[in-house]
């Protein structure tokens, strides 16, 4: 009896040894052909580009003239020979350091809040409202608002109220077109992470706040410390990328507002600096190095943020 | 008589002043981020005279669709009809929303929830790629469309856009949320891997996937850089291109360049009600309260 049931035993194990492993291998090749649209899309046109621009940044190339190797010349020249790069650099890193935070605290702030209310589909669709528009769209209607004479509905309104006599140059006063593109673009960008933000906060489990209310969770600011915080952390990892790629990128609102040149060139950023030089004088080559820059830049930020949201991967 | 005294004591009872602070606080913010977009639509009502009224009035006193009228007329005095610009827009967008939600879902739930060799290292390439600013890679973009010979055909307007990071990314951080036990269930009453995906992951995903939709059509409806680049047919041009030819065409059409942002916008303001109110239902079905 014994050594029959054994061998039957053995048998099934290895059956189902057998099956399990053509089971693993079948979804392994399910995995790889559910990956594969993606990843050809993604190699074709974001792989194969970005590296394709590495390789043109160590060049000479403005498409008439035949490509010339360069070695680290235009990254070179770019912090030694270019005035106007590193202007473009200040002002992007004085714009990303005021927007970029102020942005990712306030999306999830205004989140928070809006998803406690009552109307908050209402809430929440006046405040992703600028987001949905197109931003150049929208500039006409900003640069009527902040339109530096007095037909400006801004300034109209301000000198009515006898605060000052003159308009103010809003968008042609170096001084006042940083502090208005960052206004703006705050204005219109804050959309992208509230939106995340509120999908995430619907994703927490309620019964979790039930367990924290057993466990002796007293108020909302505790609730929002050891509850929401630790469950949205994948999502405000993903907020504070985002708002740091978009804040060091910025360019068309810029120009949109201020125009190319911008007076004293205080709207001039990396990405206005780089289109300049790509799109207007084709020097291939160097714009490719200024874009190889920022995206460097942007991944030694990206890194401190893993290293301090990370949860598992 | 009796219920509305009901009322008053509930409301009474609930009533605290720092929730009456906080709805009038998000009230101001609100009205603040509303507000351009009040005045974009009051403007494109306005008669030309309102227009350019000094002292500016930001409310319409006598709305009128004339600025409507002007847009058609300008944008139609050309080879072609207004309609098409609205129809190529529609179907690139639609195209590009759908491929993109289908491949991006399948890859991220693939990436995350099936164990196969090299996916942690596919992931990373994904998250190191969220970084490389877009306009930088332009210039090889366009080579690689060209070499593919898209040139002139409507993929160039869809393709490119297919396979963006950051839609990945939030797909696959939100996939990650949904517990393997449920997934290993469907797999016990033996459900194919795909079908796992597509019947039980994907419905858990309802956030994910229409805030997906929400961001991918918002960017490829308001973006008209495609259009000029890749497409050099007039016929073929999509909404935002025509719209930015209306704007260059300074204060003679202010006016119709109200109404072409308003109309611009309409569609986008429509898919994000759309989706949103979705995702509240999808909540409410799966008994989470929200």
């Amino acid at each position: 009896m014994g050594s029959m049931d054994e061998a039957a035993t053995s048998r099934i194990r290895l059956l189902n040894e057998r099956h399990i492993r053509r089971q693993k291998r079948r979804t392994q090749l399910t995995g790889y052909l559910m990956l594969l649209p993606y990843l050809l899309v993604f190699v074709v046109f974001i792989i194969i580009p970005v590296i394709w621009g590495l390789v043109l940044s160590l060049t000479h190339y403005n498409i008439v003239q035949p490509m010339r190797w360069a070695g680290l010349t235009n990254y070179i020249e770019m912090f030694t020979n270019d005035d106007l790069f590193l202007t473009a650099f200040r002002n992007t890193l004085t714009f990303a350091i005021i927007a970029g935070p102020v942005g990712f605290l306030s999306s999830f702030l205004f989140a928070w809040v809006i998803n406690q209310l009552k109307f908050r589909n209402a809430f929440s669709l006046a405040f992703y409202a600028p987001s949905i528009t197109s931003g150049l769209a929208l500039s006409v209607v900003w640069l009527y608002l902040f339109s530096p004479d007095r037909y400006g509905f801004v300034n109209n309104l301000i000198i009515r109220t006898g605060i000052i006599r003159e308009p103010i140059l809003w968008t042609m006063d170096p001084d006042s077109i940083m502090p208005l593109v960052i206004l703006i673009s705050l204005w219109m960008s804050l959309g992208a992470g509230f939106l995340t933000n509120l999908a995430g906060l619907n994703n927490i489990p309620h019964d979790l706040y039930e367990v924290g209310a057993i466990d002796g969770v007293r108020n909302k600011f505790q609730e929002l410390l050891y509850i929401t915080l630790p469950q949205m952390k994948p999502y405000l990892l993903f907020n504070a990328i985002m708002s740091t790629v978009a804040a060091l990128n910025v360019s068309d609102l810029a120009t949109a507002i201020a125009g190319f040149p911008s007076p004293d060139y205080a709207a001039h950023t990396i990405v206005v600096h780089m289109n300049d030089y790509a799109f207007t004088r084709f020097e291939l080559g160097y714009a490719s190095g200024i874009a190889f820059f920022l995206f460097l830049f942007n991944f030694t930020l990206g890194r401190i943020f893993m290293k301090l949201l990370a949860s598992d991967d | 008589m009796n219920g509305l005294a009901k009322r008053i004591r509930r409301f009474r009872r609930r009533f605290t002043w720092g929730w009456f602070f906080t709805y009038a606080g998000m009230l101001v913010l609100v009205g603040f981020t509303a507000l351009p977009l009040v005045y974009m639509v009051s403007t494109a009502f306005k008669p030309i005279d309102e227009i350019f009224l000094f002292p500016p009035r930001f409310f319409v006193r006598k709305p009128t669709l004339s600025n409507f009228g002007d847009l058609v007329a300008a944008v139609d005095s050309q080879v072609v009809p207004f309609l098409r610009y609205v129809i190529n827009s529609l179907f690139t967008t639609i195209m590009t929303v759908v491929l993109t939600v289908t491949i991006t879902s399948m890859g991220a739930y693939s990436v995350d929830k099936i164990k196969f060799l090299g996916r942690k290292a596919i992931f990373r390439i994904v998250i190191l790629s969220l970084m490389f600013s877009p306009p930088a890679a332009q210039i090889p973009i366009y080579m690689a469309v060209s070499r593919l010979g898209m040139i002139d055909t409507y993929w160039a307007l869809i393709v490119p856009n297919l396979a963006t990071p950051m839609y990945f990314f939030l797909m696959k951080q939100f996939i990650s949320q949904i517990p393997d036990s449920i997934l290993e269930s469907a797999r016990i009453d033996g459900a194919t891997e795909f079908r796992t995906y597509l019947s039980v992951a994907m419905p858990m995903a309802k956030a994910a996937i229409s805030t997906v939709v929400v961001f991918s059509f918002t960017a490829n409806w308001n973006n008209a850089g495609g259009s000029i680049i890749y497409i050099t047919k007039q016929a073929m041009r999509t909404l935002p291109f025509a719209m930015s030819t209306i704007s260059a065409g300074g204060l003679a059409r202010a006016g119709a360049a109200a109404a072409a942002v308003f109309l611009t916008t309409l569609p986008t303001i429509v898919v994000y009600v759309f989706m949103q109110s979705r995702v509240i239902k999808t909540m409410a079905f799966s008994g989470i309260k929200g």
